[in-house]
This record gives structure tokens, sequence and C-alpha cells, in this order.
């Protein structure tokens, strides 16, 4: 039962934040490597700002996260809003390129068979024969196929995708989550922040149900309960400018999907008992 | 014709150091000046060319109108500025404008009291307006010399460069150059206004930055050629400019300047990215 791998990403106690306000609060567990997890919950549930702090973009106010097996640049991070300038001259073939920086750097030309593989991520994104177009001139759609090419290229072992289906049209969304089940089936760890709960029912595994204080976090049959729903929503209320200082130091330990079943999460919830999703299986990976 | 376009430059020496510093100026400044323009700092290049004053004004003051004194002035008094607004803007919540105009608006301040501290202020009229038309070995040397640095540390920086303006929140995720190439540019910028003064003037120096790179991306599509044209109409401005301030006997640097201004008015009105291009009887429409 035991795993031989490591979890990927360990969260010990982690509370994020912005101005010692936590937008996710003393959350505990164990991702194991190769999981797909949707992170879902209402807005202002921190969900972006959970996978702000996994890339590294935010430092934690409380708590740590421990990602033993990761090496270094492992991870692949793609915001909701990147900061790109849809304005600057390049062309999607270079923008797709940038993926390739951990394999060129910043003086590398790139080989005939690295062109090759951004020609072949163009493909499996569906914008073949757009290589020389500018960029500001693609749809909302092919922007994120572009952003997803350059993700292939980028063959991190874990990858964070923020609401990456956020106005994206249907036939878009089907082939992007495709790509994600391909990642999946190759082993990648991915955590994706996704509204569509039917989405999440049909395509991931596993889901972290969020709502500033972890909810739940288990097989999705189990996570996306109408009860647990309802207590997400319950419990997502706006900052309170005077909220007297946090002073919990022990925390509910989040279930695994894949811990053994002598742990029920028990007997340590200080107001932060997590439901007790069941954890008694894995799925197939 | 020909004596009209060559004879002053076959025939007078300083038109010919002109000419150099010119095309030193068009190699170096402008393609930092396409960059600014891309990065949505055009105005910034401007408010460093104030930021760089007191420091050339303190060199004066200390060392008279020299150039080395008036150099490191310049160069230290930008990059203080543009050092202290880059810490504020990531350590505070202050935007890189908000910083950055309170930092140049009181180096500008501190810039005109040490002007004012001495009486005698006709040699910093050169420092305001420039003299590319008398421009000495040294002063030549130098623009050279920055327009070179500027080159090489623009190849090197280019890839980080082009992603830290186009995505820099990607640049920061899979890669720590993105405060080497933020850094490494404004330090461009400051190196390469020194520059211009003492071509141009203060004043005068982010016109043939942002001028030519302006009227470049009107017409460029792409990087590369954007980078080259711009490098073509700072040149011609440069070469007319003179040609100008030679037959008509007005001040180079603020002809030089305007021709660079004809350029981008013609680009305007003519290239594909301009005023017109909108307003033509549509074309025939195409099948995809």
């Amino acid at each position: 039962m035991d795993l031989a791998l490591p979890p990927m990403i360990r969260l010990d106690n982690l509370t994020l934040g912005y101005d010692r306000h936590p937008a996710v609060h003393h959350l505990s567990g164990e991702i194991p490597a190769g999981a797909l997890v949707a992170v879902v919950g209402p807005n202002g549930a921190g969900k972006s700002t959970l996978l702000k702090g996994i890339a590294g973009e935010l430092r934690p106010i409380g708590g740590r996260i421990v990602m033993p097996a990761l090496p270094a640049g492992g991870v692949a991070y793609m915001p909701q809003r990147g900061e790109i300038d849809h304005s600057f001259p390049v062309s999607v073939f270079e923008v797709v390129a940038m993926g390739l920086w951990h394999e060129i750097g910043a003086f590398g030309g790139l080989s005939r068979a690295q062109r090759q593989r951004v020609r072949e991520a163009l493909s499996a994104v569906g914008l073949s024969g757009f290589e020389s177009r500018p960029i500001g001139s693609l749809s909302g759609g092919q922007l994120q196929r572009a952003r997803f090419a350059r993700l292939i290229l980028q063959d991190a072992p874990l990858i964070l995708l923020d609401e990456p289906f956020a106005a994206i049209d249907s036939r878009t969304v089907d082939d992007l989550v495709a790509l994600i089940l391909g990642w999946h089936a190759e082993g990648r760890t991915i955590l994706t922040v996704v509204h569509d709960l039917e989405q999440v029912r049909r395509h991931f595994p596993t889901a972290l149900l969020l709502s500033r204080e972890p909810v739940a976090f288990g097989p999705t049959a189990q996570v996306l309960t109408p009860e647990l729903l309802a207590r997400a929503r319950r419990l997502s209320e706006a900052f309170d400018e005077h909220a007297p200082e946090c002073h919990i130091e022990n925390v509910a330990v989040l279930p695994l999907p894949a811990a053994p079943a002598h742990d029920h999460g028990h007997g340590e919830g200080h107001g932060h008992a997590p439901a007790h999703a069941a954890h008694d299986h894995r799925h197939s990976s | 014709m020909t004596e009209f376009l060559l004879t002053p430059f076959t025939e007078f020496a300083f038109m010919r150091r002109a000419l150099a510093g010119c095309l030193a100026l068009a190699l170096g400044a402008t393609p930092v000046g396409v960059f600014l323009l891309l990065r949505r700092m055009s105005l910034m290049g401007d408010a460093m060319s104030h930021a760089i004053l007191p420091g050339a004004a303190l060199g004066y003051l200390a060392f008279g109108l020299s150039l080395g004194a008036m150099t490191v002035g310049g160069i230290v008094a930008g990059l203080v500025v543009v050092l202290a607004a880059g810490l504020v803007t990531r350590a505070s919540i202050l935007k890189e404008d908000a910083s950055l105009a309170a930092f140049y608006l009181l180096s500008l301040a501190a810039g005109v009291m040490i002007v004012s501290l001495r009486g005698r202020n006709l040699d910093l009229l050169h420092v305001l307006f420039g003299s590319v038309l008398a421009l000495d070995d040294a002063s030549l040397l130098l623009i050279a010399s920055i327009a070179s640095v500027t080159v090489v540390c623009l190849a090197i920086l280019f890839r980080p460069l082009v992603m830290e303006c186009f995505d820099p929140a990607f640049l920061r995720g899979v890669s720590r150059w993105s405060p080497v190439a933020h850094y490494g540019f404004l330090m461009l910028v400051v190196i390469n206004l020194v520059s211009g003064f003492h071509a141009l003037g203060t004043l005068m120096a982010v016109g043939i930055m942002i001028l030519p790179s302006a009227a470049a991306r009107l017409w460029a599509k792409g990087l590369p050629l954007l980078l080259l044209l711009a490098v073509l109409f700072a040149f011609g401005s440069g070469v007319a400019g003179l040609l100008l301030s030679f037959h008509a006997d007005v001040p180079a640097g603020p002809a030089i300047v305007l021709m660079c201004g004809v350029v981008y008015f013609v680009s305007l009105l003519a290239a594909p990215g301009g005023l017109l291009a909108g307003r033509l009887p549509v074309r025939h429409h195409l099948e995809s």
C-alpha cells in the first residue's frame, strides 16, 4: 500500500495570503506524483493563490511547501491572466519556442530537431500553419492553444494551470482537456483550477475543494458532493479588516487519495476539520 | 546635387565627425529606443534624460566643462535614479511610472538648484542642447565606445529582453534572467542618454531614440525588420539634419530631431500601421 515514490508536493500547514490576510489557510496534505488534481471552490477561495505559492511566486506567510522530488525548473506555471503583451512583434513560432528555454537558455540556437519539435507542438494544439502569424492576430482560443503548445515544450514534471478554460469555446476546451489527459498519462503531476464542475467530474480523478479553509481533498466523486459544496460556499466570505490574529498551531491533515486507510483525520480539527473524504483507493494513472 | 549632398562632408572635418557621431548614435541609441517603445517606456526615456542632468551639472560644477566628469556624473545620477526607482517598484505597491516620476523630479530639481549655484550658465547650453558640430576626439570616442558596448550588450541580452517585454511572468518562471534583463536594459538607456547628450543635448537625446523607432513600428511587423528600419531612419535623419543645419545655418541638434519628426509624420501618413491605412476605401476582402 505504501507508495515507493515520495509525494510530489507536501503542503505543511501552509498559509498563503496578502497583507497578513490568509487566502489559503492552514492547508496540509500531500499530492502524490502523477496526480491529476482539479482545484475547485468559489471565487476568492484561494485557488489561484495556492498555485502561485506552489509556483514560487508568493512567499508563504505560514507553513511550508516541500517538493522533494522536483528537479530545479521542474514547474511549468500558466497564470490565469498572463502578462503577455499582445502588441509585441513576435510570431507564434517564436512564442512557442520560448518553451524550450530550459534547453537553449539565453544564447543557444534552435537545432533542426528542436524546430521540428516546435512544429509538432503547434500541430498537437491544432495551430499548424500559424507559425509566422504575429501573436497579436490570434483569437482568445488560439492564444490559449499557443500557450499550451509552449507548455508542451517546457516538458515539466509538475504543471500548474490557473483557469485554462476561462472564456474558451467548447471545442477548444475539449482539445485542451485531451492534452491535459495526455500529460496525465505520461505521469506528470497536474494541478488545474477549474470552475465547470461537470468538467471536473468527467475528466479529473482527484479534486481539491478550497474555500480559504481546505474543505476536502480526494477522489472527485467524494469531494464534489452537495454537502461539501454548500459548506465551501458558506466558508467563503469577505476578509474582515480587523480580524484578530490567528493562533492555530496544530492543523487538520487532509486525507490523501492514496493514503493507507488507518488515518481518518480525526482528533486534530480546530475548527478546520476537513470533510471525511474517502481515500481508500487510488485512481489508475 | 552631389555638391549639395557631399561637399559639406568632404570639405569640412567637423561635418565628418558629426556624421560619425550620428552613425554611432543610430547604431547604439536607436535600438535601445526601439525597446523603450515596445516596453511602453517612451516617456520614461524622457524622464531619465532629465534625471541625468544633476549628475552632469555636478560634474560641470566641480571640474568645469570636462567630458569625463560630466559623463561620469550623468551616468552615476542616471543609475542612482534607475536603481532607486526599480527598488521602490519591486518592494512597494507603487508602480514603476510613479516611483520613477518621483525620483526623476527630485533629480531634476536638484539639477536646477546645482546649476543656479553657478552664475555663468552659458556653457551649460552645451549640456542642454549638445554640440554635434563640435565633437572633439574624446567625445567622438566616447560616443562610439558607448555605441559598441550597447550593441554587444543588446546581443547578449536580446532573448531575455524580448521575453521580459513580451511575457515577463513566463521569464520569471523559467529563469533568473528577468532582473538582469530589466536592469541591464535600464543601464543601456542611461549610458545612451549620456552619449546622446554630448551630441544632441539632454533635451534632444531622446528624440533620436524614440522618433525613428515609432516610425519604424508603423512599417514593420517583425522585430528584426523593426530594428533595422529604425537604425536606417535614425541615420538618414542624422544626415539630413546635418545637411539642413549646414545649408540653412540652423542648430544641428534640433535639425536632426526635426528630421526624425519628418520621417515619423511621413510614416504616420503612408505606413500600413499609420493613420490613412484604416481610412482608405476597403479593398476586397480575402477568402480566409
